[in-house]
């Protein structure tokens, strides 16, 4: 096989050859400059403005004073389209004389218009608002979530329609849950594909982070685009299932001056609600009400509240300093940023440094752009012990955190479950501020995204570009877990001492070329491209050490003797869109991509993903375009297929190879051990999941833009699901396999709308609302669908060992709960163990369990609103979740256990009410709607302006994170990933200070 | 004219470079791992291919590459259930008189009060875990036919070897096509001649008897110089002709029920084969324990337990690691006031209780007080009667599975999680009362009084007085209380027609004194699952499910 990176290389020497080859060729033709000023209302320069020269790649933008200079525009007649975020684009008709200067005169931009012009990122390219002809939202800088922002999806939570942004609780830098439009898989990755600055990502969590977009800094974002429609998605084909998140960051302008800024961000973080559990004195007198004699026994005497033992106050530090500008024709931007933050629980913290690089530099007159990104960040994680956050909820409260006598003594003083005889009652919980004080659980993680973007307007053929984008991801995650050998968790082992390690590399290889010209009646851009992306996943194994560093466990070498194990995955892609307008009025898209993936065998390893989109401008029609009353209608139709192939950590689900065992899992014959080779489930007819999404969507203006926003309705059906489902016995090497078997439906609306509410000079008021309504149905799942079926159980729960609340039933949602009907009493008290004999047969027995409800909500909404009044900022953001329901495990476990021995287990005050004393897991008594309205953030900020001199600016706010939460949920927090609450580390109410200074 | 031509110059170089570039990448696509093994290498190399053998004897003690846990081998059940001495014990066990395991695991209860249908996760991983294990002796019989051998090179001596393996897979696949026709009746099959892929076809159960007598014979007939199984005792641990008989001879003797024809007389000449062979029974007490006590004790891999057990799963506390098998008979049988440390452990999981009947037949006037299987019975804070389920203190507790050795010293395991004990799959107390009941069933080739001496020798070993004559009865209650909770009861209470009828035990139907429950409680359903999995499975559904 040939070196795939020389060959690179050489490709992107051809380039640069060429590059250099034709210099001569454009020197001669006749170009010359436009210049002008830009400015708001209230005539004061608007810096950072995009000008561009319609219908090329030229352009350029405003600096602090406003001012643009565009050079190299051929001469002749051309429309400058200027655009701002926030702001009314405005087109401007200028004729160019070869080699002089054209000024153009100041143009004054309506602020919150619909933004028409504003140039939109898609996949491959920008777009104006206006051509767009997919599901496409963006939202940028100025719209995102204010406060302290660890992670950056956190940004856009509750901001764009149909999609769902959930984190797994409230510790820093803790795992987020992302679905686009309800998620179109079943077993494989419902994760969407993230792209930032062009270098798809790799969603993998390296070990030592939860969360790999952590590792991001949210300061250095400039927008975060969302593609929701295949028609926008399909050009990622592979990918593209679950909806493609573009992050734009930010960067320097041609001709803006040196500017620096500064910011930083103090707060505060508390708990925003403790679990319901019982204090001392109520568990002492549920014990001996209930406990056997043996329990009564060893209840104590202290009274201790366990979680307001192990979380605290906890402070952050968000400090970041960026400097941006211009050196001739070498636009750059610095950045550096320092967060240190505060977790809840104690010992639990996290520091970051980051630093972004960005050189956009345009040489040869403008026909080459140049992007050169570089980000980097190191986190060194405090994981604490966060089992103590379970543990604070079920631990004995009558029993104090150190005890005095001398069997404590070998477990460091804490108090802990003993057996009569002294010994350490292993399955007693463990006391919760031993366990993170007798834990030292750290990580480092560095991670390094980069990429070199040229693109190139080649000189012989008008209108034809070549693009070239090199790119890669590097992460590196280490860490160590020490526990001493008298912590009680660990005792029997004699402590830890370990420490782990894992490499992600990724690389990235992109080319694509585009033509554009006018073709009959309207405007053709083709653009056709090639991708090679190859991620490599490296762990390493070490030995398992006890606290005193000799070996518990000795390291299972692979088959070929290395302490390493490799995983690969290589994509490519070829693809194309064209796309077509006629008169700004009909637009027509095509897409199709060809990818390729090693997850499969060859043969099967390619996929290929259509989709085609048309886009009627009603706006621009004669009999709309002079209505102020309507300022912008178009109404979007697409239809597209994308694929799926990620299979989390399967990568060779099609290899019929042989796994060795580990040490621990080996076979003695005679005398000698053997590690024993194990046959592995393989299916060599493995393929690609596909999904066919409708999508018909209406983008509305009235009242010359004051009300704006966008219909969409939609209609995704997955095919051949990546389903890990039941093999027939003896048909394959395992009773589970990998097989594309079966079919699932997301049907949804979307709604969006925004409304400048007042619109003075003084004082603005906008309010936005976005909702989504998503259905979410099975409709096949195996082979053969019999309606003896009862579906894949799924959703573990804690209480017994392997038992499951959830099913994928065909007919139902995803993850539907599956329960049995709790009967009651006339004073409608629940019956413990009577459940309703549902299929009537006299027995009680699993054939009675129903599908009740999902954790999906059936309505996601989100909005806000944003009051400037002179320098003031008042703004704030909703959430609300309706129709999602939560298992409440937290209740469910709340039965008095007379079973345990030598330990008890506080409950939550569920206990007293229902009375029950033996485990009812299945009941859905515990089903508790979940419906939610949370005010994720308020903001009031004052803008003190140019306070020291000209060109400065002094800016400070504060900020409230997670304010209220209106909701009947009886849990500490009604958002759960999943939906099954087994208490979550909660997540905090944020109090934040910020001042940013910038000069 | 220059401008088109450098035009199409550049075009052309363009288009070549991509092209170029492409076709070396798309290459790239086909990776593979370097850290497993490639079936092509490992069946060229004996050593490896032994380290094959040892994964199917690994069935029966893991759950997965990884020990305790980790890569299982089956999925849609918690990885420490999924074990094959587990899950089989537990159908054979705890449906019975014997055991109760008063869990909240899903739809355990339901198996304890013989309730269980055709979605019970239980039921499910038996099946499914037998299945697994057929599959992989197939897969191994397939890799290593003669054809396969030769062409990969391994031939003379060294292919006798592995044909000695390959006679092993063949045991190890007869006995769970057994264990099929036993629990099951009949089921879907496949061999190494069937294409790994294709849906296997139903076979009923007199048909997989048949093949199982057939696969059993033909290696019965064969010696380890021809590639056949190793003569009794030869390597610890691996399934020799004595295991091979064993299981004919268990074959035979539940024949009745599995064809509705008797076949006393092959269970006769059989148990007489592992009788003439060299097992003995463990009769010497150590300071500790009593020699019936010494095989059940980590240490019973060596001395006199080594005697008398002739197929043991081998576990191990350090190499040997998982939460079904021996893990699972230790822990669950500690509960209460009973001290984990004198069992071994560092803690009891609170699981098994004997329910009152099998204590009734422990304490009977037939048993000396100091009958070795008797005096395990630990009553301290315990009640006789189970009433409730889930209560740990309803039944006496059972710790016949100890970590710790004959002289009274813990497993490997420093932490106490994994016992060394081996679980006796077979041993020759078994045999001998296999022996007597053929016998006294009419099996030609023994007679009364060896039927007699041979149950006398067990009871005498135990420390209760010889019987003066045996019956068929007493053969049912002797071998309960000699073979207690090692996993034959429900068997031999179906033999005996004391399974659904005629006999109750504590919550039997689901009713604290037990009742009848229907006949067809006999066999396990299918799991709806491999029906829905398996069209040909259509219409093969057990009767009353």
């Amino acid at each position: 096989m040939k070196q795939p990176y020389l060959v690179k290389l050489r490709f992107l020497l051809f380039v640069l050859l060429g590059l250099t080859a034709s210099l001569g060729a454009w020197a001669q033709a006749g170009s010359g400059t436009v210049s002008g000023r830009i400015t708001d209302t209230k005539n004061e320069g608007l810096p950072g403005v995009t000008v561009l020269v319609e219908g090329t790649t030229i352009g350029g933008s405003t600096n602090t004073e406003g001012v643009y200079t565009i050079s190299g525009v051929p001469a002749g007649g051309h429309t400058l389209v200027i655009s701002f975020v926030g702001y009314s684009s405005t087109r401007v008709p200028v004729t160019v004389f070869a080699g002089k200067t054209t000024d153009v005169a100041a143009q004054r931009l309506g602020e919150n218009a619909t933004a028409l012009g504003e140039a939109v990122v898609i996949g491959y390219g920008t777009q104006r608002r206006q051509d767009l002809t997919g599901a496409v939202e963006q939202i940028s800088s100025k719209q995102f979530v204010k406060g302290q922002v660890t992670n950056p999806e956190q940004l856009v939570q509750g901001k764009v329609a149909g999609v769902q942004i959930t984190d797994a609780g409230g510790a820093p830098g803790s795992s987020t849950q992302i679905l686009i439009r309800g998620g179109s898989s079943l077993s494989a990755s419902n994760a969407p594909l993230i792209i930032i600055d062009g270098v798809p990502v790799d969603n993998t969590t390296i070990s030592g982070a939860s969360n790999p977009l952590s590792q991001i800094n949210p300061n250095d974002i400039e927008s975060i685009t969302v593609l929701k429609d295949a028609s926008s998605t399909a050009i990622y084909g592979v990918r593209a299932s679950n909806g493609v998140i573009l992050v734009t960051t930010k960067r320097g302008v041609v001709g803006e001056q040196v500017r620096v800024t500064a910011s930083t961000l103090q707060s505060v973080a508390t708990v925003a609600k403790y679990a319901d559990v019982l204090n001392a004195s109520e568990f002492r007198s549920l014990v001996n009400t209930y406990g056997t004699s043996g329990q009564k026994a060893i209840l104590g005497t202290a009274n201790t509240d366990w979680q307001r033992q192990i979380y605290r106050p906890a402070y952050s530090a968000d400090n970041n300093v960026s400097v941006s500008g211009a050196a001739g024709n070498l636009p750059y931007r610095v950045s550096v940023g320092y967060l240190a933050q505060q977790g809840l629980l104690k010992r639990n913290d996290l520091n970051r440094y980051t630093g972004s690089l960005s050189l956009t530099p345009v040489l040869f007159k403008g026909s080459l752009r140049v992007a050169l990104n570089v980000k980097g960040s190191w986190i060194d994680n405090n994981f604490s012990n966060q089992g103590a956050v379970g543990a604070a909820t079920s631990f004995d409260p009558t029993q104090p955190i150190r005890a005095e006598g001398s069997q404590y003594a070998a477990y460091g003083g804490y108090y802990e479950s003993l057996n009569p005889d002294g010994t350490l009652n292993t399955l007693g919980i463990r006391n919760p501020v031993a366990l993170y004080e007798l834990r030292r659980d750290r990580s480092t993680v560095k991670r390094s995204i980069g990429n070199l973007t040229l693109d190139y307007k080649l000189p012989f053929v008008p209108g034809l570009s070549a693009n070239l984008n090199v790119g890669y991801d590097v992460q590196r995650g280490r860490g160590t877990t020490y526990v001493p050998a008298n912590a009680a968790d660990s005792y029997v082992r004699g402590g830890v001492n370990n420490n782990y390690s894992q490499d992600l590399n990724n690389y990235l290889l992109e080319a694509y070329g585009k033509y554009e010209r006018t073709i009959g009646p309207g405007r053709l851009e083709f653009l056709a491209g090639y991708s090679y992306q190859k991620f490599e996943n490296r762990s390493y194994v070490f030995d398992d050490f006890r606290a005193d560093g000799t070996i518990y466990n000795p390291v299972a070498l692979s088959y070929n003797g290395q302490n390493t194990y490799l995983n690969t995955n290589v994509l490519i892609g070829f693809y194309s869109r064209l796309n077509y307008n006629i008169a700004d009025k009909y637009l027509f898209t095509g897409t199709f991509r060809a990818d390729g993936t090693s997850r499969f065998a060859p043969g099967q390893q390619y996929g290929y993903f259509p989709s085609g989109a048309f886009a009627w401008r009603l706006k621009g029609e004669e009999f709309l375009k002079n209505s102020s009353a309507i300022s912008d209608l178009k109404l979007r139709i697409g239809y597209g297929q994308t694929g799926q192939q990620d299979l989390g950590g399967s990568y060779y689900p099609f290899l019929a190879n042989l796994s060795l065992s580990n040490q621990s899992a080996q076979y003695q014959l005679g005398n000698t051990f053997y590690r024993t080779l194990r046959a592995d489930q393989y299916n060599p007819n493995i393929t690609w999941e596909t999904t066919t999404t409708y999508n018909v969507g209406l983008d509305y203006g009235f009242f010359d833009g004051r009300l704006y926003g966008s219909v969409d309705v939609y209609k995704r059906d997955t095919k051949d699901l990546l389903n890990y489902v039941q093999v027939a016995a003896l048909q394959g090497l395992s009773n589970y396999g990998n097989f594309n078997v079966g079919s699932l439906t997301n049907k949804g609306v979307e709604l969006v709308a925004n409304l400048d509410v007042v619109k003075t000079d003084e004082l603005n008021i906008t309010v936005n609302a976005n909702a989504t309504y998503n259905q979410n149905r099975i409709t096949k799942l195996n082979a053969t669908d019999s309606p003896s079926d009862v579906g894949q159980l799924t959703g573990g729960i804690s209480g017994g060992t392997g038992n499951t609340i959830q099913v994928n039933s065909v007919g139902y949602p995803t993850q539907s709960f599956y329960v049995y009907q709790q009967a009651y009493d006339t004073n409608g008290k629940p019956l413990e163990g009577v459940y309703v004999d549902r299929n009537g047969d006299g027995t009680i027995n699993s054939a009675d369990r129903y599908r009740y409800k999902t954790a999906r909500p059936t309505w996601t909404l989100g909005g806000g609103a944003n009051a400037t009044y002179k320098g003031f900022n008042l703004a704030f953001t909703l959430r609300a979740n309706l129709g999602n329901y939560v298992y409440n495990n937290v209740r469910a476990s709340s039965f008095y256990d007379a079973s345990t021995n030598n330990f008890l287990v506080n409950r939550n005050r569920e206990v007293l009410s229902s009375g029950f004393t033996s485990a009812q897991y299945f009941s859905d008594y515990f089903m508790e709607n979940a419906s939610f309205l949370r005010m994720q953030n308020a903001t009031l900020g004052y803008n003190f302006g140019e306070l020291l001199k000209k060109g400065t600016n002094l800016g400070l706010s504060f900020a409230v994170q997670n304010v209220f939460v209106i909701s009947n949920y009886k849990g500490i927090d009604p958002e759960v990933i999943g939906g099954i609450d087994q208490t979550i580390y909660p997540r905090p109410r944020t109090f934040t200070v910020g001042l940013n200074v910038g000069f | 004219m220059q401008t088109k031509f450098t035009r199409t110059l550049g075009m052309l170089a363009l288009a070549a470079g991509l092209t170029a570039l492409s076709s070396a990448c798309t290459k790239d696509l086909d990776q593979v791992p370097s850290y497993s093994a490639n079936a092509e290498v490992v069946y060229s190399d004996p050593a490896q291919i032994q380290q094959v053998l040892a994964r199917l004897y690994a069935t029966y003690a893991v759950s997965g590459q990884q020990g305790p846990s980790g890569q299982p081998d089956i999925s849609g059940i918690d990885e420490g259930f999924s074990n094959y001495i587990r899950v089989y014990w537990q159908l054979q066990e705890i449906t019975t008189d014997e055991a109760v395991l008063g869990w909240n695991d899903g739809n355990l209860p339901a198996i304890n009060t013989l309730t269980w249908n055709a979605d019970n996760e239980f039921v499910r991983g038996a099946y499914d875990r037998i299945y697994y294990q057929i599959g992989l002796c197939n897969e191994f019989i397939r890799q290593t036919t003669d054809a396969n051998l030769a062409s990969r090179g391994i031939t003379g001596a060294t292919a006798t070897t592995v044909k000695q393996y390959r006679s092993e897979a063949r045991l190890l696949r007869a006995m769970s096509y057994w264990h099929i026709v036993d629990l099951f009746g009949g089921g879907p099959f496949a061999t190494e001649t069937d294409v790994l892929g294709t849906l296997p076809q139903y076979k009923n159960r007199a048909d997989i008897f048949t093949y199982v007598e057939s696969e059993l014979k033909a290696l019965e007939a064969t010696d380890a110089t021809n590639g056949g199984l190793l003569a009794p005792k030869g390597v610890y641990a691996r399934a020799d002709q004595a295991v091979c008989w064993t299981l004919l001879a268990k074959l035979y003797l539940n024949a009745q029920v599995y064809t509705g024809t008797p076949r006393y007389t092959d269970a006769v000449t059989y148990t007489n084969k592992v009788l003439a062979a060299s097992y003995q029974l463990s009769t010497t007490p150590s300071a500790q324990y009593s020699a019936y006590q010494k095989l059940f004790l980590a240490d019973n891999n060596t001395g006199e337990a080594r005697n008398e057990i002739i197929f043991p799963i081998a576990f191990d506390g350090t190499r040997t690691r998982g939460y079904g098998g021996m893990t699972y008979l230790v822990h669950a049988a500690v509960g209460g006031t009973l001290s984990p440390a004198a069992i071994g452990i560092n803690s009891g999981w609170g699981g098994f209780r004997a329910r009152q009947q099998l204590t009734a037949l422990l304490t009977s006037p037939s048993v000396s007080a100091t009958d070795a299987r008797r005096t395990i019975l630990y009553t301290s804070g315990q009640r006789l009667n189970v009433d409730t389920l889930t209560a740990v203190s309803n039944g006496y507790l059972l710790p016949k599975y100890k970590n710790v050795t004959s002289t009274g010293v813990k497993g490997s395991d420093t932490a106490g999680d994994f016992p060394d004990t081996d679980f006796p799959m077979f041993r020759l107390a078994d045999v001998k009362l296999m022996y007597a009941e053929a016998v006294l069933r009419g099996g030609a080739g023994g007679t009364a009084g060896t039927a007699l001496s041979q149950v006398n020798e067990v009871r005498r070993r135990a420390g209760s007085a010889d019987l003066a004559t045996v019956a068929l009865a007493d053969i049912l209650d002797e071998r309960a209380r000699e073979l207690y909770w090692e996993g034959h009861r429900r068997t031999d209470l179906i033999r005996f027609g004391r399974y659904t009828s005629n006999y109750n035990w504590a919550l039997k139907g689901g009713v604290n004194g037990g009742r009848d429950v229907d006949a067809t409680r006999a066999l396990f359903p299918i799991p709806n699952t491999d029906i829905v999995a398996n069209p040909n499975l259509q219409g093969h559904q057990n009767p009353g499910y």
